[in-house]
């Protein structure tokens, strides 16, 4: 167990000018959960791999406890990670797939089986362990990739989306284990997904990445309340964040005939702040009544619990879409005229994405 | 509930037999010189030649024959155990000297790869008759004519670009992942390969190891050149069989059965280690 440390790691790849992972500073605590998230080419990944020494540090450096592994190959790097497609050797049992990486530290026989036998009674897999991989189905075969990381008490586990290859139900499911097994083994974790559902229920914080670079590193809560800019905002949440761009005319920003409530901070920023804006607003603090901007329903989307309506409304003379969430159960149908209200907290940035206010 | 047992995908019946009859036509035209030369060897010399029989009375005169006489200089078990250790070890090197050569070419690839590769392949260029004489006069002034050691160097040099061809294209099929797994549960080199990547591609090892035997065991040309009086190979040994004193079939026909016997078995063994291999079901 070991506090993780990038300071401006760079990954550049041969034959490209712009890094996959630019400058990256991130602080990972002794026993937390980190998620690096972002959209497919976003660098997260690249990230993962130079923690683990898979991928050439081009600048910059990293760091395992107050050890500068920089320059340290993997097999020396004490980390275990388990892999989109769990990697597990074909040719071995899952006892020895296990109990690999103990062999190779040159723990002796008994210990490896005592080791491995722990490690398959946390995770339900004991009457599995003379099988081979092929033989066992793809959430036992995830089980074998967390066993194999688990089985060596590593200082980290690394985790490269370990559960897009399950199926949705299987997917929610271990996500929750994961997350109870991490908590148990309190093992420094760096977790990879594209899934930003993922990353806010698994994550201590979440790291957010784009082209490379770090955008806001928070708890979940704070991302979600806080985006620290248009990208975030527009990445953290589903449905996504309402953004509308705004021209002004001087007063204050509004949505169609719809002002928009601000914080004073952020109206003191206004001040200082000319040009066009972008109002972000969470589909869940719109609400529908009797008054308000009136819109029509183009879309009815009921999920039980709750339902997302898109309306469209008239905005500085255009069509523009919102999501609104309402109950479960609505009595409001497609082509029906509602009222939007905002009943709740509004994110305002400028159009190059820099957030006002706090 | 109609019953689809048999029945061809876009194909009648009759034309899908007919294809099969060919086949085996095809197979058994092929097949038959095998067969014939098989036959003559336990015939006598008199069946075999003058007036060949189909039906004849077995015997295994030929074998004790050419077995037991030495015909010439080169007796039958001097050739046999030249060409096995001249086959043996220089296949067993050329594994040796192959499998990392194919590791960086294709797992961790060195900077222009691809020009290596065309390096190992170009070495096959230059016909065998074009370098023979340099290639004697070297082995003359080493002092390795006539020794098993020549063949050895020369088997092994002939044989690499071809393992390391296929050894390449069979290591690049192993996922990636898998040598990084193996890397970061702190394996080196030589586990990542011995433990990880030998396992999964043994189906195509023992493929190429089939080759450079059956290669290395018929190869005729330098062997008769190079090792005229000693360290002969099975190969001359079957020619040493021909006679200006007429066509002695069956003699010969024996002699070319223990000679292709060999190799026969190499291949059912290797057979058998390919079906395993893929059998374990470790290349997706």
């Amino acid at each position: 167990m070991s506090e993780v440390r990038y300071e401006k790691a760079t990954r550049i790849y041969p034959g490209t000018e712009v890094p996959a992972v630019n400058e990256l500073d991130l602080d990972i605590a002794d026993g937390e959960f980190l998620v690096l998230v972002g959209p497919s080419g976003c660098g997260k990944s690249t990230a993962l791999r130079m923690l683990a020494g898979l991928e050439f540090i081009d600048h910059g450096s990293v760091y395992i406890g107050d050890r500068d592994v920089t320059l340290t190959p993997p097999q020396d790097r004490d980390i275990a990670m388990v892999f989109q497609n769990y990697a597990l050797y074909p040719n071995m049992t899952v006892a020895a797939n296990m109990g690999f990486a103990l062999k190779q530290q040159g723990v002796p026989k008994e210990e490896r089986a005592k080791q491995v036998k722990e490690a398959a009674r946390i995770l339900g897999l004991e009457e599995f362990l003379d099988r081979k991989p092929k033989n066992l189905s793809g959430g036992q075969r995830q089980r074998v990739a967390m066993g194999r990381a688990i089985v060596r008490h590593p200082q980290v586990f690394l985790m490269d989306e370990p559960l897009s290859n399950l199926d949705a139900k299987l997917r929610v499911q271990t996500r929750t284990e994961l997350t109870d097994l991490q908590a148990r083994l309190g093992v420094t974790t760096v977790y990879v997904t594209h899934d930003q559902v993922e990353a806010m229920t698994m994550g201590h914080r979440v790291a957010v990445l784009k082209d490379g670079v770090l955008q806001q590193v928070d708890k979940p809560r704070t991302l979600y309340s806080h985006p620290a800019n248009l990208f975030v905002a527009g990445f953290i949440g589903s449905p996504a964040m309402n953004l509308v761009e705004v021209s002004r005319n001087g007063g204050p920003p509004s949505i169609g005939s719809l002002q928009v409530p601000v914080t004073p901070d952020v109206a003191h920023d206004l001040e200082s702040t000319g040009g066009d804006l972008v109002v972000g607003v969470r589909p869940e603090h719109l609400t529908v009544g009797a008054e308000g901007l009136p819109g029509k329903v183009i879309v009815v989307e009921e999920l039980g619990s709750e339902a997302y309506l898109h309306v469209q409304v008239d905005h500085q003379h255009e069509p523009i879409q919102l999501v609104v969430r309402a109950a479960g159960e609505t009595e409001i149908d497609r082509d029906d005229t509602v009222h939007i209200a905002i009943d709740g907290p509004t994110h305002v940035f400028t159009p190059d994405g820099r957030r006002l206010g706090t | 509930m109609r019953d689809n047992t048999g029945a061809i995908v876009g194909g009648s019946r009759v034309k899908s037999t007919l294809l099969g009859l060919m086949t085996w036509a095809i197979a058994l035209i092929i097949f038959f010189p095998v067969f014939w030369m098989v036959l003559n060897g336990f015939k006598e010399e008199a069946d075999a030649n003058t007036n060949p029989k189909l039906f004849f009375d077995p015997t295994t005169a030929q074998f004790d024959e050419v077995t037991s006489n030495p015909a010439g200089l080169l007796g039958f078990g001097e050739a046999f155990s030249n060409s096995f250790w001249a086959v043996g070890i220089s296949t067993i090197l050329v594994l040796v000297l192959a499998i990392p050569a194919a590791y960086s070419l294709s797992i961790k690839p060195v900077a222009k790869w691809r020009d290596v590769l065309f390096f190992f392949i170009s070495t096959k260029f230059l016909p065998v008759v074009a370098a023979i004489l340099p290639l004697w006069i070297i082995a003359r002034d080493l002092e390795l004519l006539n020794t098993r050691l020549i063949l050895i160097i020369l088997y092994t040099a002939m044989n690499l670009p071809l393992a390391v061809w296929m050894l390449r294209s069979f290591f690049a099929e192993v996922p990636k992942e898998l040598v990084e797994a193996s890397q970061i549960d702190g394996a080196n080199l030589r586990g990542q390969i011995t433990s990880v990547i030998l396992p999964i591609v043994a189906p195509g090892l023992a493929a190429t190891a089939l080759l450079c035997v059956i290669f290395a065991w018929n190869e005729f040309f330098l062997a008769v050149q190079l090792n005229p009086v000693d360290g002969s190979t099975v190969p001359i040994w079957v020619t040493s069989n021909v006679s200006t004193r007429g066509n002695f079939l069956a003699k010969l026909s024996a002699a070319s059965v223990l000679a292709t016997l060999p190799v026969v078995l190499a291949g059912w063994a290797a057979q058998k280690r390919m079906i395993r291999g893929l059998a374990m079901g470790a290349i997706k």
